[in-house]
């Protein structure tokens, strides 16, 4: 493999890395196949289903849609980053108690733009919340657990970390 | 339920124990699983609709960097007891065999067949390598429309068939002539009815190993029937039944078109037999739009004919259905959508006659709801233009041709596709439907409607019934197995995409048992753990692999009673079992957990077990329906439209559902939610496209439109629970019901909305320029 590899450092869920990478790895793909952190799934490789939906500075990005040496000096926040000592995120165990989440391909990258949402905003309105959802395929739920999760945090009842 | 049983888990809105990894992104989905020196493939697909394939020149992709092997047909055939992947479901009316292939051959019959497998160390240099594959092929006229398919002197979609005509076959009874004859309305409509495709967020994937000490070849795959994927695979491959296991690990979403079989199925394992290394391939999007089946086109040209107080007197027509280039799944499709047009109504005549064309597109499988939405959007549709037609309500018709609870079991003059007469077993129709319309609010909705008139807001009123058979045979299975560790462990040949497959069964096995679901390991969709099965189909998981675990669970009861009354020295009805552990009751001291009683059945040598008892505490059993049970309900959907654009609001969408007892409310509403949701996406917005030649247009998103959260309204359920006679746990099956009504609802809320301008729609999806077009013509 003679592919011309580039340094980057990037901190993933907190822990600082520095790699080579070929200029045509997705982010994805170097967080799932170099750093071994699935949880970021892939479902269109087109920016279009969600899933593979990552904090970049704790903005939402498409992690198949940006390259790995793009992330060179950001922190990335992925699905297994939102845990904290054992304990689910708020929003993890929301999504368990209204039934959010079924086959959780989807659900990593629901769960981090609405952890985005809801620390931008800490009581959003159901509308707001299905336009953030407006970005994520999900076939199982009909996103309505999904909603009734972040309704139920909303107003400041438990976005922190 | 015997009352010495626990059944406080059943019926609870238990937690689901699949949660607490997928929540935390451990989910191992066939993408996320690595083996050691582990490859990556690469299919190359044909890029036309049909065509001669002449020759394949691999010669550059070979030497690409990375490449490990490039594969054609001629490559595997030596490999493989026959080219053809074995036909699943044949049917007496199918004229033409036409299985898929392995890979193609000499002939490519649809875009997006695979023709080569090209494997690589990475997947970077496998794609870059499949794009060196040199295809000379001699393109042939595409077989696209199944109508000019089936026109004398047509070109034909496959060389070796004489014809297009797959198949052709009448569902009929009754005197259909003299109800017409008699009958003082006659109305008749064209319907073409587009259904999409499953769109599961996690495509298809395979990943396969052969393990050289012992021989077995292990094939994980995002598959809805692994047992059935090992059976094929087995017959290719020409491997005994125990040197290949096949597991489908945590699946993202299955919809239907993962109970097929696929070539990618059988090739991916032969290549990692061929080159001694594990093979994983995982689908893009864009072959999932070419080569995952996917439901299409249907064109039913039909007749109603009724009496003047709107009963039905009979129906009759023609259903053409886009059949595609080969049989993976038989002709299902077509014949559900036939047998189900009945739904809850006295039909006392029917008779269509079915036509399915071979086309140069990916085969037609059943996706949710499995040809029911079309078949039920036709007969509701035609009792909404009789109820119109006459200046009845919509509601009324209905009532006066809905089966009455009188006449339950109610055998419909039909038989199912085993030949068993389709009997409807229990439920009350008219009951489910005042439900629906009373909480709906169905009474005002007139002076609703008249006041957002008078506001300048369109909105329409639509509702619909079904019914839908569930818990298909012929069985599933289930095993329970405890050992001195005391962990219960459970087995099934039923498969899990999203469903809560395991929650619901580890319920059904805790209250026997006496303990905590979350407790108890169920293992599905793995070939190893129990030896046979079927898996997700026909929305029959709950029930029937339900009750094969409460018979298995009830064994393993009586077994650790008797053992435990030998060795507590007590009859076995002084015993009781409670929280996991068997005791003598009213004397909770005495108490032998079950890994105790386990260890005592495991044997010591030279000791007898207790007298009367085989070994181990296990059972297993294959539970087998004796006939279909038949869900039902009604659907309410209140919509806005807006002339000006053809835009169409949901604005209110009610259920009330019936599949007999509800084993977890939770879970059950959630198959309800995903299937309305698949059902607006049906009626609204899903639409598979082609260009002229034949090549898939719609091979991303958004160009193929699924429903999102912000078009939604709050959908809300209502339970009935009829139990069925037919099952032990009196459930019925819930997977596909809400996407069955929900496009005939719709649509007749949109054109209720536009009235008085008189529109019919008789094409789905409901697009806004199609809405437009109608109002233009108005």
């Amino acid at each position: 493999m003679s592919e011309e590899r580039f340094p980057i450092s990037v901190t993933v869920n907190g822990e600082p890395h520095r790699l080579d990478v070929p200029a045509r790895l997705s982010l994805a793909d170097l967080l799932r196949e170099g750093l071994r952190l699935t949880g970021t799934h892939l479902g269109c490789e087109h920016g279009a289903c969600g899933a593979c939906t990552v904090l970049v500075d704790g903005a939402s990005a498409r992690a198949c849609l940006m390259l790995a040496v793009q992330a060179d000096g950001r922190s990335i926040t992925t699905v297994e980053g939102l845990e904290r000592a054992g304990r689910l995120h708020p929003l993890q165990q929301a999504l368990a108690d209204h039934h959010g989440l079924q086959c959780g391909f989807c659900t990593p990258g629901v769960l981090m733009t609405l952890v985005e949402l809801l620390d931008a905003s800490p009581s959003p309105s159901e509308a707001e919340i299905r336009m953030a959802l407006a970005g994520h395929h999900c076939r199982c739920t009909g996103y309505q657990g999904m909603v009734e999760a972040a309704l139920s945090l909303s107003g400041g009842a438990g976005t922190d970390r | 339920m015997t009352a010495a049983e626990a059944p406080a888990w059943l019926g609870r809105r238990v937690p689901r124990i699949e949660d607490a990894a997928l929540l935390r992104g451990r989910g191992q989905f066939v993408g996320d699983i690595v083996r050691p020196g582990m490859l990556h493939a690469r299919f190359v697909r044909s890029p036309v609709a049909h065509g001669r394939l002449h020759s394949l020149d691999a010669v550059a992709a070979r030497r690409a960097p990375g490449v490990r092997g490039v594969f054609t047909a001629e490559e595997l055939r030596p490999h493989l007891t026959s080219l053809d992947l074995a036909v699943a479901m044949p049917a007496g009316a199918i004229r033409h065999v036409v299985n898929p292939r392995v890979l193609a051959a000499d002939e490519v019959c649809y875009a997006g067949e695979a023709v080569a497998l090209v494997v690589a160390d990475t997947p970077h240099e496998a794609e870059d390598a499949a794009a060196l594959v040199q295809l000379d092929i001699e393109a042939l006229p595409p077989v696209l429309d199944p109508g000019a398919a089936l026109e004398p002197g047509a070109p034909r979609a496959r060389l070796g068939c004489a014809d297009n005509l797959l198949a052709r076959f009448t569902v009929a009874y009754g005197e259909v002539a003299p109800a017409f004859e008699a009958a003082p309305h006659v109305f008749r409509d064209r319907f073409r009815l587009h259904k999409g495709g499953g769109h599961s967020v996690e495509t298809r994937g395979v990943l396969a190993e052969h393990d050289r000490v012992d021989d077995m070849l292990t094939v994980w795959s995002s598959a809805q029937m692994p047992h059935r994927n090992k059976g094929v695979i087995c017959a290719a491959l020409g491997r005994a039944e125990d040197r290949v296991r096949v597991v489908a690990p945590d699946v993202g979403g299955g919809f239907g078109p993962k109970f097929v079989c696929y070539p990618e199925d059988v090739a991916v394992p032969l290549a990692a037999l061929l080159l001694g290394r594990p093979v994983r391939w995982i689908e893009d999007r864009r072959e999932n739009f070419a080569a995952t089946t996917a439901e299409r086109d249907q064109l039913w040209d039909v007749e109603v004919a009724a009496d003047a107080q709107g009963r039905l007197f009979g129906l009759r027509g023609r259903l053409l259905h886009d059949h595609g280039a080969d049989t993976p799944y038989g002709i299902a499709l077509p014949q559900n959508s036939a047998t189900n047009l009945l739904g809850p109504y006295v039909l006392p005549a029917y008779r269509l006659e079915i036509s399915v064309a071979l086309t140069n597109k990916v085969a037609a499988t059943p996706t949710r709801g499995a040809g029911r939405p079309q078949g039920t959007f036709v007969m509701e549709r035609m009792l909404d233009r009789i109820a119109d037609e006459l200046g009845l309500g919509r509601d009324e018709v209905r009532r006066r041709n809905l089966i009455p609870p009188s006449a339950m079991p109610y055998r419909t003059p039909l038989t199912t596709r085993d030949g068993a007469a389709m009997i409807y077993d229990s439920g009350d129709y008219p009951a489910c439907m005042a439900d629906a319309l009373r909480l709906a609010g169905y009474e005002d909705f007139r002076a609703r409607q008249r006041d957002a008139r008078e506001a300048g807001r369109h909105i329409g009123i639509g509702l619909s019934n079904y019914v839908e058979g569930t818990s298909r045979g012929p069985f599933e299975t289930a095993a329970i197995s405890i050992g001195p560790s005391g962990q219960v462990v459970l087995s099934t040949g039923a498969s899990a995409q999203g469903q809560g497959t395991a929650t619901v069964l580890a319920q059904v096995c805790a209250g026997v048992l006496d303990m905590d679901p979350a407790r108890i390991t169920v293992r599905t969709g793995d070939t190893a753990a129990i030896a046979q099965g079927l898996g997700a189909f026909a929305s029959r998981q709950g029930p029937v692999a339900g009750a094969a675990v409460l018979q298995a669970a009830r064994l393993v009861r009586e077994k650790a009673l008797l053992a435990a009354s030998h060795l507590l020295e007590a009859a076995p009805e002084d015993l009781e079992l409670v929280n996991g552990a068997v005791r003598i009751r009213g004397i909770p001291a005495d108490r032998l957990s079950l890994g105790q009683v386990a260890q005592v059945l495991q044997g010591m040598p030279g000791f007898p077990l207790p007298p009367g008892l085989s070994p181990g505490l296990s059972s297993s059993v294959a539970w087998q329906p004796e006939a279909l049970s038949y869900a039902n309900g009604t659907h309410v959907a209140e919509v806005m439209v807006d002339p000006e654009t053809g835009g169409i609001t949901l604005l209110r969408y009610l259920v009330v559902h019936d599949s007999g007892r509800l084993l977890n409310p939770s879970l059950a509403e959630g198959q309800i939610l995903g299937g309305v949701v698949h059902g607006i996406g049906h009626a609204l917005l899903e639409e598979t496209l082609f260009d002229a030649q034949g090549v898939p247009a719609t091979l991303g998103y958004p160009a193929y439109r699924l429903p999102s959260a912000p078009i939604l309204p709050r959908i809300e359920i209502h339970h009935r629970e009829t139990p069925t006679p037919l099952n032990p746990l009196g459930a019925k099956g819930v997977g596909e019901g809400g996407t069955i009504p929900a496009a005939a609802a719709i649509v007749a809320a949109v054109e209720d909305a536009l009235r008085p301008a008189r529109i019919r729609i008789t094409q789905l999806p409901v697009t806004p320029r199609r809405l437009r077009a109608l109002l233009a013509a108005a």
